[in-house]
């Protein structure tokens, strides 16, 4: 038996369901095929080791749009943010830089090694907001696309250009900066202790194979800064029950809208016919109908994998072959029958509440990507640590701990031997570096999750590993995502479309590409079929609504 | 000088901000880190534990013990069985609100009440001609506050001489906590699961420090009054001479509210064969009601949004709750012409991390009561006064499940 939908989302991860739950408020009926058994896609929480529970990719909310969790009302379907608010990076010696939210002890804390960059940091944080307020602004619009230049593109392009004239000059010239230096030279501009410099540059390499001296870093440290802007909206911490509690909710509003949600349904691939799509044939062969389907897959898989090369102009193929994947990052989760216990910070304190980052030095960050240009994993990598049953009780049981350890660098392409044979080799690198701060470390681990790239694309498809569906730098953002010419959430099939990371305005828990890709849906739908059938809005509660 | 409460020598320890406030004359702390957010979150995700001793507490014992409480309060007290607490107000005999609190029935003729504010000769004196005591127990009981999801397993794993995890939503019970007698009751001021613990003073720090010590594999966090706040208005819970005046400190008439008024209505019970105090007036309002109301607000936060964008701010409301009050108008869609009305005041605001929404409890024209009303609040930005939307809502802002399960 075949069935017709509105629409079908392929992929269950937090875009997908972003995307079907704004087109179920707007009437339509929308299917979401996942493969695995759970939502979330690299968003979930996982109870691998039991009583313990792994939020097993993501695991910090930085970037959730104010406004998807408003219009969507996600607190109602459970999502709760917790603050997270220090920075510990412990020190090869037993020092330490401890940065909170008490400003005046962050003062004091940056000015043991120097108060000129005590003093910058505030000014350095404040310039910071200004950028991203600027660039704030595009996560929120479909990027014009400047080749075409029909008036809404135009439109757009005026909009934008607007908004960064309102910048001061001095401003402007940073915002250039950000756009093309690497995020040391940045920071470099700024401040003299290393320990600071290291730790700020580095969310400037996340989910990038660039060093941090490598150029076009800094607009990724400016990314991860953009969350930390709302105001007391705040949508910036640890989400309750980890991060698959935020596809859990998305899940919960796209339903009470009416969507259906499939689980252990892979796609094999899109049914195209004429240059318009008509649906989906499932991996067990089965088909389901729709005139719309919407891949959230990464570039790769959405246009080299599900549909048929001849289906597809020549540009955009060669544009997603040269599109940058390169996955370098791997994740160590361990359960703790303990506390860790920092040489530097010994005992329990407000730091296990906070991210604990491995990054002592830019030289430190910078031969940890050395390792890694040439095929082998850091021997010293850095690592972004969060301890999320000191901030959620509910992740372990009570005097347990679950940590939570992203490192980098892990190149998916190893120069020898497969990520098979080394998963292990690179726990125990990630544990030797953690031994090295928390000397306890080795007696308290229960149990240990190691996440190579390559098992990062098994579990979630996602190409390589790349955790964001392709790099962030400034080549692949904005009108550039995922190519030139097919920025606008639309493909040259009819019918189909894109509402995964691999769309602007990228990766992290946002959900702003799954939003904006229904709007460019919805758009289409009103001027086609829409005024036929008569029956869609484009803010309503949807069919099942309250 | 401020006095400490019987917990003083750890909340000082443990008050790194060394923020306090005057609480009874005793030093209650804001919070005990520099913000309160963490602390708040306690109450939502972990548990929090607030020393809330300042409180005065009265024992009522005698064969009239009953009939006494019963003729205080508005809230039927005769017919409550021991083991009970009864959340009501009390009035005077315009029936405008004196105080509120929490009446536990100890046992057939002893009853505990706790209120803001003293209260002794005000219970003594109605007692006239009864066969009841009233004493002011205020300095005989410490008490604390364990709130928050976890803060049933805390209790399950260090209480003896009761089963906590049976103990159903406003019930007490007598047991222990190590060698401390304690009685515990399954109340609080946050609207979430929580228990309030009441013990003689020379055992507070025995169970302060057993509460923190199994506590912190659940999340316990000291927690002060701002995260407090912020917590009692998503709960609904109104705050003496903030959300209501009380009829002995309003200076004018027009300043006390009744039951009805303070949306307390559901608590006058009328008794028709024995009076309590306030009974008559009361049962006049009820025929002919008062134009006032109490109502939840939420504020439409892209409207907070856009205003704050305009100056070129992200949205800075309260970062704490706000006490100061604020007018409220006739909403778009209910203004006639152009003349902008005032119908009411916010009394207490806040913004809700749980909820993410700009939610407040207001006093409002009895018109514009009704849940979906479309009214306006006064939001100022950058020192001027600009009029946002919102609608009324319903109270509680934040309700969930595991309060009463
Ligand atoms: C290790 C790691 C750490 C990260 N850390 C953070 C962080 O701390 N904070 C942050 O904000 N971001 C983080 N990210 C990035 C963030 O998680 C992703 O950018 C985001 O979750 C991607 O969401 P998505 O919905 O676009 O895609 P995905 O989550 O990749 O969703 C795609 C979904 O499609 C499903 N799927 C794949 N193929 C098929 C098929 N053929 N048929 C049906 N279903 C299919 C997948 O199972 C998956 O559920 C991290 C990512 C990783 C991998």
């Amino acid at each position: 038996m075949t069935r017709k939908y509105d629409v079908i989302v392929i992929g269950g991860g937090h875009n997908g369901l972003v995307h079907a739950a704004y087109l179920a408020r707007a009437g339509l009926d929308v299917c979401v095929l996942e493969q695995r058994p759970l939502v979330g896609g690299a968003t979930v929480t996982e109870e691998i080791f039991p009583g313990f529970r792994y939020s097993v990719f993501s695991y910090v909310v930085s970037l959730m749009r104010p406004d998807i969790i408003r219009e969507l009302d996600l607190p109602r379907h459970g999502l709760a943010i917790l603050p997270l608010e220090s920075t510990l990076t412990p020190l090869p010696d037993g020092d330490r830089l401890y940065r909170d939210a008490d400003h005046h002890r962050t003062w004091r804390e940056i000015a043991r090694f120097s108060i000129r960059d005590a003093e910058a940091y505030n000014e350095y944080g404040r310039s910071l907001f200004y950028m991203a307020r600027a660039v704030k602004h595009l996560l929120g619009i479909a990027p014009p696309d400047p080749a075409r230049l029909g008036p809404r593109d135009i439109r757009g392009l005026l909009g934008l250009a607007r908004h960064f004239l309102d910048l001061e000059p001095d401003q402007l010239h940073m915002l250039v900066k950000l756009m093309t230096m690497s995020a040391a030279d940045f920071v470099d501009e700024w401040f003299e202790t290393d320990v600071l410099k290291a730790t700020l540059s580095a969310s400037g390499i996340i989910g990038t194979f660039l060093g941090p001296r490598s150029p076009g870093t800094a607009y990724v440290l400016l990314h991860h800064y953009m969350g930390e802007i709302d105001g007391h909206f705040r949508a910036w911490g640890f989400a309750k029950g980890g991060t698959g509690a935020v596809a859990n909710a998305i899940a919960s509003a796209a339903r009470e809208a009416g969507a259906e949600i499939r689980t252990d349904a892979p796609v094999a691939r899109a049914l195209v016919k004429n240059g318009r799509v008509n649906g989906v044939a499932l991996a067990n062969g089965d088909e389901l109908h729709a005139s719309v389907v919407s891949s959230s897959l990464d570039p790769h898989r959405t246009f080299l994998d599900l549909v048929d090369e001849d289906a597809l102009p020549d540009d955009l193929l060669s544009a997603v072959r040269a599109y940058r994947f390169r996955g370098s990052s791997g994740k160590v989760n361990l359960a703790l029958d303990a506390a860790p216990d920092f040489t530097c910070m010994p005992g329990h304190g407000p730091h296990l509440r906070g991210a604990v980052s491995i990054s002592p030095s830019i030289d430190y960050l910078e031969r940890a990507y050395d390792d890694a240009r040439y095929g082998d994993f850091s021997r010293e990598p850095y690592i972004d640590i969060v301890i999320p049953s000191a901030i959620d009780p509910a992740m372990a049981p009570p005097g347990k701990h679950v940590m939570s350890c992203f490192v980098q660098y892990a190149p998916y392409e190893l120069r020898e031997g497969t990520w098979d044979e080394k998963r292990e080799a690179f726990g125990d690198t990630v544990v030797d570096t953690l031994a090295r701060y928390i000397p306890n470390i080795r007696d308290i681990i229960l149990h240990r999750q190691v996440v190579t790239p390559l098992d990062i694309e098994r579990t979630t498809g996602l190409t390589q590993g790349n955790i964001f569906q392709g790099e962030l730098t400034p080549s692949q953002l904005f009108f550039l995502r995922p190519a030139a010419g097919y920025a606008g959430y639309r493909t040259p099939v009819r019918g189909y479309y894109q509402c995964g990371s691999g769309t602007h305005p990228g990766g992290g828990i946002m959900g702003a590409p799954g939003k904006l890709a229904a709007g460019r849906v919805l758009a289409d739908l009103q001027r086609g079929l829409g005024r036929r059938r008569g029956r869609i809005s484009t803010s309503g509660p949807g069919r099942r609504g309250r | 000088m401020l006095l400490g409460t019987p917990f003083h020598p750890r909340t000082a320890a443990l008050c790194g901000s060394r923020r306090w406030r005057n609480w009874s004359g005793y030093a209650a702390a804001l919070s005990y880190e520099p913000g309160h957010e963490y602390e708040y979150y306690a109450v939502r995700s972990g548990a929090a534990l607030f020393d809330i001793s300042p409180l005065r507490k009265y024992e009522v014992t005698g064969p009239d013990a009953a009939a006494l409480v019963d003729r205080v309060v508005t809230r039927s007290t005769l017919d409550c069985p021991v083991g009970r607490v009864l959340y009501t107000p009390w009035c005077d005999e315009a029936g405008k609100l004196i105080d509120d609190g929490t009446v536990q029935r100890l046992s057939p003729d002893t009853f505990r009440i706790t209120a803001a504010d003293p209260c002794l000769r005000w219970f003594q004196d109605c007692a006239l001609g009864m066969d009841a005591t009233v004493r002011d127990i205020s300095l005989d009981l410490a008490a604390l506050a364990l709130q928050g999801p976890t803060s049933r397993d805390i209790l399950a794993r260090l209480v003896t001489g009761a089963d906590i995890a049976e103990l159903p939503y406003f019930a007490l019970t007598e047991c222990h906590i190590g060698a401390a007698p304690v009685t515990i009751t399954r109340t609080g001021y946050t609207g979430d699961l929580g228990y309030e613990i009441w013990l003689a003073p020379e055992h507070a720090l025995a169970a302060w420090d057993a509460l923190i010590e199994t506590g912190r594999g659940y999340g316990i966090a000291p927690t002060g009054l701002d995260a407090l706040d912020v917590a009692r208005i998503e709960a609904g819970l109104l705050l003496k001479e903030v959300d209501y005046v009380s009829s002995w400190t309003a200076l004018i008439e027009s300043r006390k509210s009744s039951p009805y008024e303070a949306g307390l209505g559901w608590t006058v019970q009328p008794r028709p064969s024995r009076d309590f105090v306030g009974q008559r007036a009361l049962k006049r309002e009820a025929a002919n009601p008062s134009q006032w109301a109490l109502a939840g607000v939420e504020a439409d936060w892209p409207g907070i949004e856009k205003r704050f964008a305009a100056v070129g701010l992200p949205p800075l409301v309260a970062g704490r709750a706000s006490r100061d009050a604020v007018p409220i108008y006739a909403g778009a869609a209910r203004k006639g012409g152009r003349a902008v009305r005032q119908i009411g005041y916010i009394t207490s605001a806040t913004f809700s991390p749980i909820l993410k929404k700009y939610i407040a409890l207001a006093t409002i024209r009895r018109d514009f009561a009704e849940p979906g009303s479309p009214i306006e609040v006064e939001l100022t930005v950058e020192f001027v006064r600009h009029r946002v939307p919102a609608r009324v809502v319903p109270t509680p802002f934040f309700d969930p499940a595991r309060k009463r399960g």
